[in-house]
Order: structure tokens, then C-alpha cells, then sequence
């Protein structure tokens, strides 16, 4: 337990520098979004405008350190700012909705992608020198290597375009009434399939790769023998003996994939007009709205830390070596 | 194949296992190398057959392949494992398919690893490794698995409470108590010793050798025990097979293999280690390594580091038999001329 506890002191820490971070940048940046704005606009806005601008942006010219307890009492409070460009929409509302979609994306993909890989690349293992095994991993590389854009529009062409079989992009169809129906949810599944399996696409190599080569490591350790030994039946040996020791040093890169998910699928989305976001912080770009911006990019970097104390909690319950060290330790 | 001067070495039909001439092969890209030549080797229920010989002599490579858990590029090229079933000829491992391998193992043989640490699985709890392979083998319910866990623990002077640990919680003997409480849960025939105590310290050897010892004879199950400290052997074993690049040069009783070895490897060998008991001997080790298995040479593979080679060692290879009490393969001992 003081394991896990340790490690959500050392998240908070980051978390807290994070924030403080998403405070000081703009305001350490050359100008600031309304002058960036009212330059845009120059001709038809006046010196007055630029004044009731930085007031809208809740820019003042109060000493640093108020200006920040300012924002910290605003952040507890929930209070993200409003958005520019859907204004007067609070920006946690737009969020709210974004969030829920990027973590159904990244979450589906992640998971095809990591359970695909696993698959492929513990057969692999398993059967090292086979024909499967010369062919399967390299063309996952293949496939992997491909600039993620270009496989995607590839995707979207062929299936949604040419043989319309999918839906070209959005959460869900326009005809389906958001809610707990067979009928929303099976139009989220189908509009969820190529964004999904696309991410899942280039990133199941890795995976493929990372696991066979951890896997032909275990195959050759003496409790892999005594298994076999002990005349357990294939799957037990398989699963509770190999899987098990080989997938400890994946699942840290299991946190780190899914934390780039948050700000990794900015291409897919956009590709997909998929509502998450990525499409968001892409929209707030183009429009120029920081606020929406400035809380999209302290959401990803919680969501991150979020992640990896999850990944850490996980990797506790798989590997009892490392809840021992910490008792040991402490 | 034919041999009848060795046959008498093999186990009868009420023996538990005969190796007939088993050849092992390992394929390496410099060619082929015999790390298994041609051995036979019986075992009777329940004694203790100690197997010795220097690091590459092919003594584990022997014993793995009897439960066939080789791994590539180990590869069985010849020979019959005969496991005697209590009538009959038995059943030659090497035969069977893999699921009927599958039943064989750990309930008729079960094996004890050099090193516990790398052979329990880091991941499970000592309870669920005993538990899984019970239930494997059994029809037993979670519960009563889970009470002969506890049983097998306090077999080996194991707390039941030591059940719910992970392996690197233990220390390494306990690791090593725990892995012959694995080994004995279904009550096998026999069981396999691979160099069991090399990773522990002196007492802790001691102390697992006399846990050995006395579950062998509370419970008569046959030990096949590999180690290079013939030192060990003496105190344990019945009877001692010496190895040697691949063959068997020497088989007898302990006490005699003690008191009075035949073969210069077996001579040398003792004079590598010191005795228990401290006598004030020299040690004198064997000079030279042992031969590439690649490349033998053609006579008796240790006449380069042989004191007693002439030219016959040179040139001839010589075959076991039986010399008095004892199995030997030396021309010093051989069936045609004596050299002088």
C-alpha cells in the first residue's frame, strides 16, 4: 500500500507543477491572446476594445503572484474560463464532452492494439523461427511505419467512400437518439471502428515486437522448464507462467501509449471529425481560443499523470516484486 | 546397440528407469556435438543414484532428457527411457505422445531445479504452484488442494503461513524446501535433483541434503541426483555414476567409488574436492579441460588429460563392463590384454 501511496504523493507533486506550468506559460510568452487578437482586428477595434479584451481573458495587470492565487482558486473551483469561440459555452462543458469521447477512442484502440499485439507477438515467441513468425512481425512493422495521415485517409477512402461500408466519420449517426439503446450504441461501435482500428494499426508493431522479445526471454527461464515439468496443461503454462512475467515490462509502455492517446489522437480525430479532444484543441487552434486551449492542454497533462498512476496501481497487482521493495524500503 | 557387457548396468524389469543408450545431440553451427554418447544407466526404486562429473560433462543434459524437457538445440538422436510400470518392460518416454508426456511428468517424475529463485515463478504465490499442479494431476477440490499445500509445506519444515508468500519473500533455502515440496505433491517414483543445493551456502546445504535423505526414506521414492561436488554425493548417494564427455566411465557404490576408484578421472575428481572429514590431503584437480564434443578425440576421450594413457587410450575407445563390484569404461581395466 505505501507503495501506491508514494507514487500518488509523486503524481500530486507533478500535477501541482503542471498546473502552476499552465499558469506561468502564457503569461511568460511574448503579448498575450487579446493583443495577439486585436492586432488581427486592428482596423476595426479600438484601444478601449483591447482593454475589455484583456478583461474578458481575465488578463490583469495585478501583480504575478495574485493573478495566481486567482487561478488556483478558480481551478478548484471548476471554473475553466469561457470559450471564444462557442461563447459564452464554460470551457468545462465543451471539455466534458471532448473527454469522454477521446477516452472511448483511446481506450478501444489502445486496448485492440495491445491485446492484438500481445497475441501475435506471444505466438510468435511461442513458435519461434515458424513461418509465422518471419512474417507476422515484420509486417506489422510495415503496416506500423506508414505516416499515420496517410494510412487513415487510405482507410476512410476505402471503406467509407468508395465502398461506403462505414460511417466517414462523427461519434454517432445523426438518426440515432443519444442514450442507452441498442441502436446509439451500436451506431457508436460502427462510427468508432476505423478511427479505432486505424490507431490500433500502426501501433500493434510495437506491441508485436516489444512482447516477442520479452516472451522469447521467459521461454528460457528455469520456471517456464519447471512448468512444463510439472505437466500443467498448455494454456496454464501459456498464460500463468509466460504472460504473466512477460507482459510486466509492457504494461509500462501500456501508460505510456494510452497516455499519448490524449495527445496523440489529435490526427485522428481530425481525420475522422471524431468529437474528442484532439478535434477540440485542433478547433481552438484554428480560432484562436486560448482559454479552450489553456484547459485542453492542463486536461491532457492530468489525464497523463492520471494514467500513469493507474498504470503503476496495475503493475503492483501483477508483479508482487515491486509491492515488496516498497515495503522493504519504507 | 550391442552391448552385453553393459547390460548388466541397466535395470532389470523390476526397475524403476532404464536409459539404454541414450544419444543427445546438440546442433550448433560449428557442427554437432554429442553431449550424450551412447549411455546406459538403470535406477532401482527407491535408491539414490548420484550422477557426477565436471560442468559440460552432459550429466544434466542426461537427466532432462528422461522427463524430455530439452530444449533446442538439445535434440534425443537415440536410446530407449524405459519407466518400469511394476511388470513388464514399462513405458519408453521417449514414445509417448505429448499429452500422455503431459501425465507422466511430476506424478511418476517431478524434478528439483538448481536454483529455486529462477525456477518458481515470480508472480504466483508458493500456494497457488503447489495448488496448480494438484489439481492438475487430481481430481481435488481448490480446498483440499489447498490443505495438502499446507501439509506438503510442514512436510519440509515449512510454516503453512509461508503459503500466501511470493518466492523473493523467502530466503534461499526455503525457496529450495518449497521446491522439493512441489516435487513431492503427487508422491513420484522419482525425482530428478539438478544440482539442488550448488545456489545455497554451505549449511543450508547441509541441512537440505538431510531433508533429502530423510523424506527419501520416509517416503521410498528413487532419486537420480546430479551434482559436481562429489563430496555431496558420497554422503547422500547409493550408488555414483561418473561422467565424463558424454559417457558413464564409472558406476558403482558410493563406498566404493570412495575407497577405491577405478577410473583416472574418477581418482581425479576426488582429488579435486576435499573430504568432509578433513584429511590432510593434497588437492590436485585434473590438469587440461575437457574435450570439444565437436571434435572428439578419437580413442578414450580423457586420454589427453590421463596420467595412465598409452597408446591403446590413444586410439581405441574403450566400452563399460563389469570389474569385480564395479562398471568401468578404461583399457586399464579392459576385457582383452592388460597393459603392463
Amino acid at each position: 500500500m505505501s507503495f501506491l501511496l508514494r507514487r500518488a504523493a509523486f503524481y500530486a507533486v507533478a500535477g501541482f507543477v503542471a498546473v502552476t506550468l499552465n499558469f506561468l506559460l502564457p503569461r511568460l510568452m511574448p503579448g498575450d491572446p487579446a493583443t495577439t487578437l486585436f492586432a488581427g482586428y486592428a482596423d476595426q477595434l479600438g484601444p478601449d476594445d483591447l482593454a475589455s479584451l484583456k478583461e474578458a481573458y481575465g488578463l490583469s495587470d495585478a501583480p504575478l503572484l495574485a493573478q495566481y492565487a486567482d487561478y488556483l482558486r478558480s481551478l478548484l473551483g471548476g471554473d475553466l474560463g469561457t470559450s471564444l469561440s462557442q461563447f459564452p459555452t464554460p470551457v468545462t462543458d465543451l471539455i466534458r464532452d471532448g473527454l469522454g469521447w477521446s477516452l472511448l477512442l483511446g481506450t478501444v484502440s489502445v486496448l485492440i492494439g495491445f491485446t492484438a499485439g500481445t497475441l501475435l507477438g506471444s505466438f510468435a515467441a511461442w513458435r519461434r523461427g515458424s513461418r509465422f513468425d518471419t512474417l507476422v512481425p515484420p509486417l506489422t512493422m510495415f503496416v506500423g511505419s506508414f505516416p499515420y495521415f496517410f494510412l487513415a485517409l487510405l482507410v476512410l477512402y476505402l471503406f467509407a467512400v468508395r465502398w461506403q461500408a462505414l460511417p466517414q466519420g462523427h461519434a454517432y449517426g445523426m438518426d440515432v437518439a443519444p442514450g442507452l439503446t441498442p441502436e446509439f450504441l451500436g451506431s457508436v461501435a460502427t462510427h468508432l471502428l476505423l478511427p479505432a482500428t486505424t490507431v490500433a494499426l500502426v501501433s500493434v508493431g510495437a506491441w508485436v515486437l516489444s512482447i516477442r522479445n520479452t516472451m522469447i526471454g521467459v521461454l528460457d527461464e528455469d520456471y517456464l522448464t519447471m512448468a512444463e515439468a510439472k505437466g500443467l496443461r498448455t494454456w496454464r503454462v501459456m498464460g500463468h507462467y509466460a504472460a504473466r512475467n512477460a507482459i510486466l515490462p509492457t504494461v509500462t509502455s501500456l501508460g505510456l501509449a494510452v497516455g499519448h492517446v490524449f495527445s496523440g489522437q489529435l490526427l485522428t480525430e481530425v481525420v475522422f471529425t471524431y468529437p474528442g479532444l484532439g478535434n477540440q484543441l485542433y478547433a481552438a487552434v484554428t480560432t484562436h481560443d486560448y482559454p479552450l486551449m489553456q484547459a485542453l492542454f492542463l486536461m491532457i497533462t492530468i489525464s497523463v499523470l492520471a494514467v500513469n498512476f493507474a498504470v503503476d496501481a496495475l503493475y503492483a497487482a501483477l508483479d508482487p516484486r515491486v509491492r515488496g521493495a516498497a515495503t522493504a524500503s519504507s | 546397440m550391442a552391448e552385453p557387457l553393459t547390460a548388466g548396468t541397466t535395470a532389470p524389469p523390476t526397475g524403476l528407469l532404464s536409459i539404454e543408450n541414450l544419444t543427445v545431440d546438440f546442433h550448433t553451427p560449428r557442427g554437432t556435438a554429442r553431449a550424450v554418447d551412447g549411455v546406459s544407466l538403470g535406477l532401482f526404486p527407491g535408491e539414490i543414484l548420484g550422477l557426477a562429473g565436471e560442468s559440460g560433462c552432459g550429466k544434466s543434459t542426461l537427466a532432462m532428457a528422461v522427463p524430455r524437457l530439452l530444449r533446442d538445440p538439445a535434440v534425443i538422436t537415440g536410446g530407449r527411457v524405459r519407466l518400469g510400470d511394476g511388470d513388464g518392460d514399462g513405458v519408453d518416454l521417449l514414445g509417448l505422445s505429448d499429452e500422455e508426456l503431459r501425465r507422466v511428468r511430476w506424478r511418476d517424475i517431478a524434478v528439483v531445479f538448481q536454483n529455486a529463485m529462477n525456477a518458481l515463478n515470480p508472480v504466483l504465490r508458493v500456494e497457488a504452484q503447489l495448488v496448480d499442479v494438484i489439481r492438475t494431476h487430481e481430481r481435488t477440490g481448490r480446498r483440499e488442494a489447498r490443505e495438502r499445500a499446507a501439509r506438503l509445506c510442514g512436510l519440509v519444515g515449512i510454516g503453512a503461513d509461508r503459503l500466501r508468500a511470493y518466492p523473493h519473500e523467502l530466503s534461499g533455502g526455503m525457496r529450495q524446501r518449497i521446491a522439493i515440496a512441489i516435487a513431492l505433491a503427487l508422491r513420484p517414483r522419482l525425482l530428478i535433483m539438478d544440482e539442488p543445493t550448488t545456489a545455497l551456502d554451505v549449511v543450508v546445504q547441509r541441512e537440505i541434503i538431510a531433508e533429502v535423505r530423510r523424506l527419501q526414506e520416509r517416503l521410498g521414492f528413487a532419486v537420480l541426483f546430479i551434482t559436481h561436488d562429489i563430496s555431496l554425493l558420497v554422503e547422500i548417494s547409493d550408488r555414483i555414476a561418473i561422467m565424463y564427455a558424454g559417457e558413464v566411465v564409472e558406476l558403482a557404490d558410493a563406498r566404493t567409488i570412495l575407497d577405491d576408484p577405478a577410473h583416472p578421472y574418477t581418482r581425479g575428481l576426488l582429488a579435486s574436492f576435499p573430504t568432509l572429514h578433513g584429511d590432510d590431503t593434497r588437492l590436485t584437480g585434473i590438469p587440461g579441460a575437457p574435450p570439444d564434443l565437436v571434435d572428439p578425440p578419437p580413442g578414450c576421450r580423457f586420454a589427453p588429460r590421463c596420467p595412465s594413457a598409452h597408446d591403446r587410450c590413444r586410439a581405441e575407445r574403450p566400452v563399460r563392463v563389469t570389474v569385480g563390484d564395479r562398471d568401468v569404461a578404461c583399457h586399464l581395466y579392459g576385457p582383452a590384454e592388460v597393459t603392463p
